[in-house]
């Protein structure tokens, strides 16, 4: 059905409608008394208020009176376009009128929920529909715009759930390139030994999904990369992606490790960062048994074959100066490679899917702790990694000199719930505090005391474990860590003692302790602020990244075509972060199956009887939409590359450039309805 | 506080028009409203897509047609979604303060922000903050101005006349007409 196009001079008809939003409006806007005003205005055939415009009755209300009262404008004035804009125009549309004659206005958000007086929210909400009732007679009929997309997706961050996100598409038959940072995927997860709250074995669950991913056919998976730049939007994507060296070929590289054996380090002897620098590794080193891909790389900071240093331009100079017994022991396979250089890549996809995870809150940040100052003050993450049967001590507990610990204070919430540092709850601390005590008492058979501010344990399952945790005789202190400071009476090896008030009992407690946990929370990584920039995205005033809408696209994002999965969203733990990520890969997928995006028909154009010629608008673009047409010596618009900004219809001194649905017209009778008198 | 001390004496409370881009500061509005942060009623927002469709004329239209205040929310720089269009609004800005000036117009009577979609609680404490700038500025009141800028300007043309005629209709000779083309940014 083509939609009507009221003809040129065919007279307006306006339906006005004024939602109750149930009492959300209604209970601070008279809104009989508006649709009684609105019904004074001119151009104004029908004025009414509903109780739920949104609703199937309420739309089919608009729908009936544009078939029997001949309507073709509407004016629905409930809560904010950004939510229901396509609603009404849909509503409009299946009436047989063209959607873009329709018009929202905001008063829920920007009036009756943000005011208290009644008789002033009113008079605002008659001021707000005036303005829409002078807009609407200059809409024009618009058609929405459809694109291709293509359908290859971009996962940025590997951790849990980039893995999961990238399966979910690639299962589906999507093409998939995922970006980590690291050398291998995995994330935090593949740190940790056992999972609350079923104390499964972690890498059991995560090994195979990694897997999957390095030899999944429809997943590219490119490791120790980094996305450099982002052009073009949603369906089209251009992105480049920097793959920095690791001196190692990929597809001739075996894994057997045969080059590490080989080393003229004969012991490993530099601090391995995937154990926190716990452990020790050579100048060529696996990141760790399972890493995906499961590929060695050189660290040209300590191999013996690199100048020591970076050039300024960060890359390093190979001085030869090695036996290089490690190209010996790889022999034909010539997987080494000391002359590699970073590689560029330039990808095109239609969507992409943000996963870059967390960073755990550095507690030397908060000295009183003693983190960075007591050797055996520890933060979780480390702690992970001494429980883990593959960790630096195969899973035994010790302290730095070697020791058992036989009594172990967990502080809960460091750099959580504290207006100091970081005033968000980090959600997961409470519960891996929890598992780590369980853990702890297991291997050790050590007295744990747990020092919490409020114990923490929503979700299924959660609560349970914690009884089932605390059954098992840990001290549960109710009661913030004041101080941490070496015991007076047994300084020699390293104990310390952890100062609280206890608050059920009052009582200020002093606990000597061979080891201190220190429960840190989850913060936003530095550079986030740099990703959301290259991404166009917004961040929460913590640093998350931000949702569109908190309850209703809680994985989408402003930017249309990027999602969001797992911790960089918020702190979540892994089930949580693994359901976003699958509803992440859905909201992809929805939008790649359509096979084409509908655009927001808001771009300008110019007119060109008008033009003047003097190119004020060119350099003005940050698309490059418009060009110089020399031989008519006037400035044409690409619409294909205009995304609607305005910026140019604002400069161009001629008024030669016409926004759609933001016409000056429209505009400038905006700003005369909502200052036109409103009655008292 | 929540809304602005009113002034007791007198019914009159400041209109003001808000140009809020779609992206980031309407969004910021919108959190506000979610967040049922309660502000001062007396601000009217119209949305754009950017704060670079912002033109200079919307602003002066506004003050025009009764307007005490006008205010324009953009994204933060280097945040805008079309890369640079906050800068195109706060050179414009920057401008249209001269021109105000120059007009007799309070700066504090035009303000530009720069409010991400997370920051619905800047939106309130910059509206209720203009809100309270602008009742102490008192009315703009341009509309009720024109008759007496009208009548000043008959006057004016009345003077020229009579001069014209006291010099035997030679005065304007020699000299070129003078016209302006309206101003730009
Ligand atoms: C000590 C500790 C114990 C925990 N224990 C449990 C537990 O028992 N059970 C549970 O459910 N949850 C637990 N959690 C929470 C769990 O770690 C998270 O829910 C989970 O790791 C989130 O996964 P993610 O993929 O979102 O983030 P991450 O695991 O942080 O993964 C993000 C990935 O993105 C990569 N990345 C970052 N920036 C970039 C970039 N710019 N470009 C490319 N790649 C990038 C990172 O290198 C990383 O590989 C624990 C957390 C901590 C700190
Ligand atoms: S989109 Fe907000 S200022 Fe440009």
């Amino acid at each position: 059905m083509k939609p009507i196009v009221p003809k040129k001079h065919e007279p307006v008809r306006i339906g006005y409608y004024i939602c109750h939003c149930g009492t959300n409006i209604a209970a601070m806007v008279d809104v009989e008394a508006v649709a009684k005003y609105v019904a004074t205005l001119p151009n104004v055939a029908v004025s009414r208020h509903y109780k739920y415009m949104c609703s199937d009755p309420g739309q089919e209300l608009i729908q009936q009176d544009i078939r029997e009262h001949r309507l073709n404008r509407i004016v629905v004035e409930a809560c904010s376009p950004l939510l229901h804009e396509h609603t009404f125009r849909k509503a409009t549309e299946a009436a047989g009128l063209n959607p873009f004659y329709c018009q929202m206005v905001n008063t829920r958000e920007h009036n009756s929920w943000v005011h208290t007086d009644r008789a002033e929210a009113t008079r605002k909400a008659m001021a707000l529909a005036h303005a829409a009732i002078e807009r609407v007679p200059h809409h024009k009929s618009l058609e929405v715009k459809k694109v291709p997309i293509n359908p290859d997706v971009l996962i940025v961050g590997g951790g849990i759930a980039g893995i999961h996100a990238a399966l979910t598409l690639a299962n589906a038959g999507k093409m998939v390139y995922l970006v980590e940072r690291e050398p291998t995927i995995g994330g935090h997860m593949a740190k940790f030994d056992k999972t609350y709250p079923t104390l499964d074995c972690a890498m059991c669950v995560l090994s195979p999904k990694m897997a999957a991913v390095g030899s999944h056919p429809n997943i590219h998976l490119w490791t120790y990369s980094e996305v450099a730049k982002v052009d073009g939007y949603v369906g089209n994507f251009q992105v480049t992606v920097r793959r920095k060296p690791r001196y190692i070929v990929e597809d001739l590289c075996t894994g057997c490790q045969e080059c590490v054996a080989a080393c003229v380090f004969k012991e490993p002897k530099f601090p391995d960062e995937f154990n926190l620098g716990l452990g020790k590794r050579k100048p060529v080193f696996l990141p760790f048994a399972q890493a995906i891909p499961p590929i060695v790389m050189i660290d040209p900071e300590v191999c013996l074959n690199f100048k020591r240093g970076k050039n300024p331009d960060g890359t390093h100079t190979v001085s030869d100066k090695c036996k290089k017994t490690c190209v010996q022991a790889c022999g034909d396979r010539k997987a080494i490679d000391f002359k590699q250089t970073e590689e560029t890549k330039n990808i095109t996809v239609g969507t992409i899917v943000m996963a870059t995870g967390f960073k755990i809150f550095d507690a030397r940040r908060t000295p009183f702790f003693g983190y960075g100052i007591y050797p055996n003050v520890y933060n979780a993450l480390e702690v992970e990694r001494l429980i883990n049967a593959s960790g630096p001590t195969e899973g035994e507990i010790v302290l730095r000199n070697g020791q058992r610990p036989k009594k172990v204070a967990i502080v809960h919430c460091v750099g959580s719930r504290d207006e100091n540092t970081n005033r968000w709850c980090s959600r997961v601390c409470c519960l891996y505090s929890l598992k780590l005590a369980h853990l702890i008492k297991e291997h050790t058979d050590a007295e744990v005391y747990n020092f919490y501010i409020d114990m923490r344990t929503p979700g299924k399952g959660m609560e349970e474990f914690y009884n089932r945790v605390a059954e098992e005789g840990m001290h549960l202190i109710r009661g913030k860590v004041a101080d941490v400071y070496p015991d007076p009476n047994d300084g020699a090896t390293g104990r310390v003692v952890v100062q609280a008030e206890d608050t059920l009992t009052n009582k200020i407690l002093k606990i000597p302790v061979d080891m201190v946990v220190l429960s840190v929370g989850l913060e936003p990584h530095p550079e986030a602020d740099n990703l959301r920039r290259l991404f166009n995205l917004s961040c929460s005033s913590e640093g998350w990244f931000l949702e569109r809408h908190v309850k209703l696209a809680p994985v989408s994002t402003f930017t249309d075509g990027i999602f969001l999965a797992g911790c960089c969203q918020g702190p979540k733990d892994i089930p949580d972060s693994v359901a976003q990520a699958g509803a992440a890969a859905a909201e992809a997928m929805a939008l790649i199956d359509k096979g084409h995006i509908e655009q927001e028909p808001n771009t300008a154009y110019i007119l060109a009887d008008e033009c003047s010629g003097c190119k004020s608008c060119i350099p003005l673009c940050p698309y490059s939409a418009i060009s110089f047409d020399e031989s008519r010596q006037k400035a044409i618009i690409n619409e294909a590359l205009c995304k609607g900004c305005g910026t140019c219809v604002a400069a161009c001194p001629s008024g030669s450039i016409v926004q759609n649905l933001f016409e000056d017209d429209e505009i400038f009778s905006e700003i005369e309805g909502l200052l036109a008198p409103v009655p008292a | 506080m929540t809304e602005p001390s009113k002034t007791p004496t007198t019914s009159w409370t400041p209109r003001i028009v808000a140009f809020f881009c779609n992206w980031c500061t309407y969004t910021a509005a919108d959190l506000a409203g979610v967040s049922r942060m309660k502000h001062a009623s007396n601000v009217r927002i119209i949305r754009l897509m950017c704060s670079g469709r912002v033109d200079p004329q919307f602003v002066l239209d506004a003050l025009a047609k009764g307007a005490d205040g006008v205010l324009i929310g953009g994204c933060h720089p280097n945040d805008c979604h079309y890369a640079e269009g906050n800068y195109k609004c706060l050179r414009r800005y920057e401008l249209l303060q001269r021109m105000l000036a120059d007009m007799g117009i309070e700066s504090d009577r035009l303000r530009l922000e720069w409010i991400s979609a997370a920051e619905g609680e800047k939106v309130k404490r910059v509206i209720n903050e203009m809100v309270e700038t602008v009742t102490r500025l008192g009315p703009l009141g341009i509309p009720q101005k024109f008759d007496a800028w009208d009548r000043e300007m008959e006057d004016f043309a009345e003077r020229i006349a009579a001069r014209e005629a006291a010099a035997g209709g030679h005065a304007g000779h020699g000299t070129e007409p003078q016209t302006m083309e309206p101003a730009h940014v």
